[in-house]
């Protein structure tokens, strides 16, 4: 060993010059290079959390379905009948802006090792997608490679890619947002800890050589912004091998339901080291590690550099001696590397030992839990000092044809279908697929009974930026508004916090305020958060991308059956508009699209309001009385009726999926569903708005507002729909009918648009990619 | 005295590493009462009494190299071909069709989709052929409902070979529009003549790039428009079974 671990080496690693004396105090001096190289990785912000911890606290965590809650490689909740769900979603912009089709193919490797090594058999992944404006072509080309990237790796899995969203704004044109989000299904006794027990058990690397691939992912890549420097770092990307990911998943469920293996974790940021340090500091145990005995890609790798490769698809498992044998059958079985590299010991320490001699001794607990934590003073941004007032409409001229103004939404990149992208996914693998994506949740069965759960992604960012409070609560009130339009009741949160550089006293106020936010919505609507993630350093030459707290979902049904979708349905269906009326121009899709502007004041959501609306929903449609439900979000009332008549037709005539419908569709049969709506007058009196906003029937098609869901109800139904919404605002506001979307207001004809005309316009996305 | 077992009809489900619908395959054939199921494993030659084969989709070996190329190396592919040279039903979905066309068991070849994406939606397919194990519990010219979901789906055959196939009524499957139009949009992958699934010359070994097996249950997405090409082949190794007993 030649190299040095003095405080130059340790900068140069990313780590600052008072954690390095901190190093040396728990060291009692200067460190190996090995050990300096793993306290880098583990003290980075990706590894260690140490901007967020002290902020994250405020997370409600528990709750009478949480079985595993945060700390744990994903969080798992009980759905009913000892069935569970294990889930997390976690970033992987920085790779996927180097390198973005093995940056998103690994984030998807990534997240779903999570899922398995709980001992859940992944049923679901989702990809929740920012991206900088399409017209620019690196733009394209990012969202190209992303895109291919989670079809190649998710699709050779077996995993259906479900659910998701992608939205662009300039934000994000140098810190595009990858979030993959995973799920997998398991029995309650079936759920794996990650802690290493059993004084002289075996330390058993199972999976992948280990290469240079990945070298710092989490740290010099994760943990700084971006530069010039970019393409200097994409040897830090790591590169998938969905191949041998399948056969891990199986070797690795075969391990842990045969109770072959004490405990298993897997090899994500920080390799090797972060895996191994876990495992012993929760455990309470010491671990011996030989690096000379990991197989390599690379002969001739350092001690330090296999410690820290992030090279893909390795798990580590703590191996009982009597049951190596068996262990070894079942990796042989699947063609997978099954090596002893080290043992547990009594000393509670992490030693890493190079043909013979020992290269690094660090306490794993100090290691791993006692990163140093960082709480910035929080600063108010600049352009949120003069509190943000409700915009003065008079600044927004009316759109004149309010149809083409439609049309002009549907084609937003925002709003469009993204067929485009879920196309490329395999959404029905496995066979558990009830609800396709395209609508408000994805819906899956659970096989062998009634039940189902429904998963949902959700984040404004635009929102998030002019109020990071308002729009976190915002995202969590809608992801569980889009699983109770399906009809799922919404039982827990994971959620992946994406924001700028928080050594910044004023991102650390966005990250803050969004956390208030988020914790407030979970608290109100039971949804506690089992699992996440943090993305920080998401800037570009000073730029920092909006804050983007995303929340991931999982909502439960006792009997799947009842679940409806967006579509409308038949002839003569009354359309009911549900929730507050007025609508805001702040923030707004139409802001943006029209007059390129994000300003002003994003509307609050009143919870409770929420949490009764939601309720009723669910309600109606448990007992069959709704046809179709669909979240009003961005473009407003307007856009969501356009969805809901673009959807009869775009998937089978009638409820997507449905094979009645197809069949219909097959037929020749199919057509769409149009819909003539009467907007009430009530919409143009905007409370909470300035003078002047009266007659603006714009706003009252595209404005924007919390808590609205248009549903459908046969004609004969609608006294009992009445009766269940009792204390939920709602109001009759057309009849589906015909095959145009046709809106008028106080007797005059707004627009009056074929169905068929929306939805070109709707499915314009590959136009602007071309 | 239990009345003696019915007699079901064994499938055999080859397992290949990186295969991903045999899980599928194996639960769309117990939906159906006259059939039992059993997994062979690729490192294995018997077929545990096996009367109908079925090579299900995914990514065999990783689809390194070529879809399906390493897959007809392995050790049950020998078993596979020495039971469809005895006239044996083998059916291949999506890789497994790859494999079968990588095997020389099918003519042709299964290229890159013309869009070079990988593609999920649901195609209208148009029975040809109703005349064969594969497809006699549909009507010639019925259309059925499934997803196809791959990259290699491309069926390219010489312009002789095609002819030769046609004049056989090898083709039977074929991807229309709701009006039966063998049309380029209907077409997921730029197939030559739209072909979705083809026979070899003696109706024994059968592939289609749609996936049948995650068509068998109307409670979820992908429909039941698929029971009819297992049942199709359920019905013809009873009434084999009937004319030798």
């Amino acid at each position: 060993m030649t190299q040095r671990a003095t405080v130059d080496a340790a900068v140069k690693l990313g780590l600052t010059a008072e954690e390095y004396e901190h190093i040396c105090a728990i060291q009692g001096g200067e460190p190996t290079y090995v050990e300096l190289a793993i306290y880098s990785l583990m003290w980075s912000e990706h590894c260690s959390y140490k901007h967020s911890r002290p902020v994250l606290g405020r997370f409600p965590t528990s709750g009478p379905r949480v079985l595993q809650g945060p700390g744990e490689n994903a969080g798992v909740v009980d759905v009913g009948d000892g069935w569970a769900i294990a889930m997390k979603v976690e970033s992987h912009n920085h790779p996927s802006a180097v390198e973005p089709f093995q940056g998103a193919a690994t984030g998807v490797g990534g997240i779903v090792r999570d899922i398995f090594t709980m001992g859940a058999r992944p049923i679901v992944s989702c990809d929740s997608l920012r991206f900088g404006e399409l017209s620019e072509p690196r733009q394209r080309f990012l969202l190209d490679g992303v895109v291919g990237g989670i079809a190649h790796y998710g699709n050779c899995l077996g995993i259906p890619t479900v659910c998701g969203e992608i939205y662009f704004e300039p934000s994000y044109e140098g810190n595009c947002l990858v979030n993959a989000m995973a799920a997998g299904i398991l029995r309650h006794d079936q759920i794996v800890r990650a802690k290493a027990a059993g004084i002289g058990n075996h330390v058993v690397l199972i999976g992948n050589k280990t290469g240079r691939d990945g070298i710092g992912g989490a740290s010099v890549l994760a943990s700084q912004e971006f530069d010039e420097t970019l393409e200097e770092k994409r040897p830090s990307v790591q590169v998938g091998d969905p191949f041998t990911e399948k056969k891990l998943i199986e070797a690795c469920l075969e391990l842990l339901h045969g109770h072959l293996v004490v405990s298993m974790q897997d090899l994500g940021a920080a390799g090797l080291t972060s895996s191994s340090s876990e495992m012993a500091s929760k455990g309470m145990v010491g671990l011996d590690i030989h690096a000379d005995r990991v197989p390599l890609r690379e002969a001739d790798m350092e001690p330090w550099e296999i410690m820290i490769s992030e090279s893909q698809e390795r798990m580590l498992s703590i191996v009982e001696p009597g049951r190596l044998d068996e262990v070894r059958e079942v990796c042989e079985r699947w063609d997978l590397d099954c090596t002893v590299i080290g043992a547990v010991t009594d000393s509670k320490m992490l030693r890493i030992y190079w043909r013979g001699d020992m290269v690094g001794d660090i306490p794993a607990r100090r290691l791993a839990d006692e990163s140093p934590v960082i709480r910035t003073p929080s600063v108010k941004p600049a352009y949120l000092v003069d509190d943000p007032v409700t915009v003065d409409d008079a600044a927004y001229s009316p759109a004149e044809d309010l149809g083409a103004a439609l049309t002009e939404l549907l084609a937003a990149p925002n709003i469009a279908s993204k067929r485009w992208a879920w196309e490329q996914y395999d959404y029905i693998v496995q066979a558990n697929t009830v609800q396709i994506p395209g609508g408000d949740a994805a819906v899956l069965r659970i096989k062998g009974g009634s039940r189902g759960v429904a998963f949902a992604t959700d984040c404004n960012g635009r929102h998030c930026y002019l109020d990071p409070y308002r729009g976190a609560k915002a995202a969590v009130a809608e992801a569980a508004r889009n699983l109770s339009c399906a009809g799922a009741l919404p039982v827990a949160v994971t959620d992946c916090l994406n924001f700028g550089n928080p050594e910044k006293g004023e991102i650390y106020w966005q990250f803050e305020q969004a956390v208030e936010g988020m914790a407030q919505a979970c608290e109100a609507l039971d949804t506690p958060v089992v699992s996440g993630n943090v993305s920080f350093y998401n800037e570009s030459f000073g730029n920092a991308i909006y804050p983007t707290p995303l929340v991931g979902m999982l909502g439960v049904f006792d009997d799947v059956s009842v679940h409806i979708d967006h579509t409308f349905k038949d002839e003569g269906d009354v359309v009911v508009l549900l929730g507050p009326e007025a609508a805001w121009m702040d923030g707004s899709e139409y802001q943006k699209v029209r007059f390129g502007k994000v300003e002003g004041r994003v509307p609050d959501v009143d919870l409770e309001a929420e949490r009764r609306l939601q309720a009723a929903l669910r309600a109606a449609i448990g007992r069959r009385l709704l046809k179709s439900a669909h979240d009003c979000a961005e473009g407003g009332l307007a856009v969501a009726l356009a969805e809901c008549a673009i959807a009869s037709g775009v998937n089978g005539g009638g409820r997507y999926g449905d094979p009645e419908a197809l069949r219909r569709m097959k037929d020749g049969k199919g057509r769409w569903r149009g819909a003539d709506v009467e907007l009430p007058a009530a919409l143009l009196a905007a409370p909470g708005q300035p003078q002047g906003v009266a007659g603006r029937r714009d706003l009252a098609l595209f404005g924007e507002a919390p808590s609205r869901v248009v549903v459908t109800v046969a004609l004969g139904d609608i006294d009992a729909l009445d009766a269940l919404l009792a204390d939920v605002p709602h109001r009759v506001i057309g009849v589906v009918t015909g095959e145009a979307l046709r809106c008028t207001m106080q007797g005059s004809e707004l627009f009056s648009v074929p169905v068929s005309a929306l939805c070109a316009a709707h499915e314009s996305l590959p136009d602007r990619l071309a | 005295m239990q009345p003696a077992a019915h007699r079901l009809v064994r499938f055999g489900v080859v397992v290949f590493p990186g295969s991903n619908c045999d899980t599928d395959a194996h639960r769309a054939i117990e939906t159906f009462p006259d059939a039992g199921v059993d997994y062979l494993w690729h490192k294995d030659t018997d077929l545990k009494g096996a009367q109908a084969i079925v090579l299900p989709g995914g990514f065999s070996y990783g689809d390194y190299l070529r879809c399906g190329a390493i897959a007809r190396f392995s050790p049950i592919m020998r078993a596979v071909r020495d039971f469809a040279a005895d006239g044996g039903l083998v059916i291949g979905i999506c890789n497994g069709f790859q494999t079968l066309v990588e095997s020389g068991l099918l003519p042709g070849g299964l290229l890159r989709n013309m869009g070079l994406k990988f593609v999920c939606r649901y195609v209208n397919l148009r029975v040809e052929n109703a005349e064969t194990p594969f497809t006699n519990a549909c009507r010639e010219g019925d259309h059925l409902r499934i997803v196809v979901k791959h990259n290699e789906g491309n069926y390219a055959v010489d312009a002789g070979t095609l002819e030769g196939m046609k004049a056989n009524r090898q083709i039977l499957l074929r991807y229309v529009d709701a009006r039966g139009e063998l049309t380029a949009e209907a077409n997921p992958n730029g197939a030559v003549e739209n072909i979705a699934g083809v026979c070899n010359e003696t109706f024994n070994v059968f592939g289609m790039m749609p996936h049948p097996e995650n068509s068998v249950e109307a409670a979820v997405a992908g429909g039941d428009d698929g029971r009819r090409i297992f049942q199709s082949m359920i019905t013809t190794i009873m009434q084999r079974a009937k004319v030798t007993s």
